[in-house]
């Protein structure tokens, strides 16, 4: 149980997707200029990453690995399908997003019509093939797979919305004219950043 | 954009339409291997390369790919050209593959190389496209350079592994800036060199 919350923990502040590893960072300063919409895309993308982590583990583990085919028939042992992982992992990434674009459309209305616009936008952000890449170099177990997942899309969903939080009162500050967007906003970023560097001595 | 020359095409993203510093594209992946330059630069030259063939081989059937699932034909080819890149550099460079972990293969939701295919190569030829292409990957590999030289150079004292300035730690005069190595220089120096771009062009500037 100690070694998932450390997990959890470790994913969520000092490896943080967005903030140490400047993964998803196109969305991340593109959306965050108010807090509700940085909100709504934080839910997707913790939904997301939590789902297609430990899919792509289990692919990884079961199809990809090398002699992972050993299951089918013993003479598939020696098959190596490592080279086209990239590609499967992206594909059940563009799945997932759209089964799960489905699936909010038919049950749950009221909540599509604040993600929907998000979705589409969640298959081109690199937390997600991000997190999968890692877990996969990590060599995570299943469970291991499932903690990170839903561990680092909380942490990137915390991130986003805590820097739309500042960007909503920087507006009421006064910015030298040649900073004032993009450039204020990477310093305040390079700035959480180091804000959550402190969390990295914590061992749970 | 009416029918943009070669030459606009090929130079317009280097300063004056940055994917980085303008458009905020591509900044994901990347920011994390400008700690030394040489990782830098292997992957500006990879992603360089991966935006050029992928937006002149999209832009060369952009008229027979349908539109409701041109992102997933998109991805399919970038995904294809980052795995032979990919590839190449396990094949060649394994250290140095090791080193960009899993980077390289975040080239593929790389904003620029998605961008360039959407915005720019589903509606031009592909000589143009490819041209397109390798501007916006030098503009990107302009700013990865610089943030990677400041990087390496003050956080290290070295540059391409080789000392520069003589570090205190072996005997010589300069005290590394440890922080320099770390992630948050590397959204202080972009957000500075935002500021610097955007005061020799004031018409940048964002109003907001």
């Amino acid at each position: 149980m100690e070694h998932y919350l450390s997990l959890f923990v470790k994913s969520v502040f000092p490896e943080n997707l967005a903030l140490a590893f400047f993964l998803g960072m196109c969305t991340f300063l593109a959306l965050s200029k108010n807090v509700k919409t940085a909100f709504s895309l934080g839910i997707a993308v913790t939904v997301i990453q939590g789902i297609t982590v430990p899919v792509n583990n289990l692919i990884f583990r079961y199809l990809l690995q090398p002699g992972a085919l050993a299951w089918l028939s013993p003479e598939l042992s020696e098959q190596d399908l490592g080279f086209v992982g990239l590609i499967s992992y992206i594909a059940v990434i563009a799945a997932m997003v759209q089964i799960l674009e489905m699936a909010l459309d038919r049950y749950f209305p009221a909540l599509y019509n604040t993600l929907g616009i998000f979705l589409p936008l969640i298959t081109v952000n690199c937390a997600i093939l991000g997190g999968t890449l890692l877990m996969v170099e990590r060599n995570m177990t299943f469970a291991d797979s499932v903690v990170f997942g839903w561990g680092s899309g909380f942490g990137w969903a915390m991130a986003i919305v805590v820097l739309a939080g500042i960007r909503e009162k920087l507006k009421y500050s006064d910015v030298p004219a040649g900073l004032r967007g993009l450039g204020i906003t990477f310093i305040t970023v390079g700035l959480m950043a180091l804000a959550f560097q402190s969390f990295s001595g914590i061992k749970l | 954009m009416a029918d943009p020359t070669a030459q606009d095409v090929l130079l317009e993203p280097l300063v004056k339409n940055n994917p980085i510093t303008l458009q905020i594209l591509g900044l994901c992946s990347s920011l994390a291997v400008t700690t030394n330059m040489q990782t830098a630069i292997v992957m500006a030259i990879s992603v360089t390369l991966v935006t050029a063939c992928s937006s002149a081989a999209i832009a060369a059937i952009r008229n027979i790919i349908p539109s409701s699932i041109r992102i997933i034909v998109q991805m399919t080819v970038i995904a294809t050209m980052v795995i032979v890149v990919d590839q190449v550099l396990q094949a060649y460079a394994f250290a140095l593959s090791q080193k960009l972990s899993v980077f390289v293969g975040l080239i593929i939701t790389n904003c620029i190389v998605m961008g360039r295919a959407e915005a720019f190569a589903m509606k031009t030829g592909p000589w143009l496209s490819f041209l397109d292409g390798i501007g916006n990957g030098l503009g990107y590999s302009i700013v990865l350079i610089l943030v990677g030289f400041v990087r390496e150079l003050t956080g290290a004292g070295k540059l391409f592994g080789i000392t520069i300035l003589n570090p205190v730690t072996e005997g010589g005069w300069y005290t590394t800036n440890g922080l320099m190595l770390i992630s948050p220089s590397a959204f202080f120096l972009i957000g500075l060199l935002v500021w610097l771009v955007r005061t020799w062009k004031p018409e940048q500037m964002e109003s907001e």
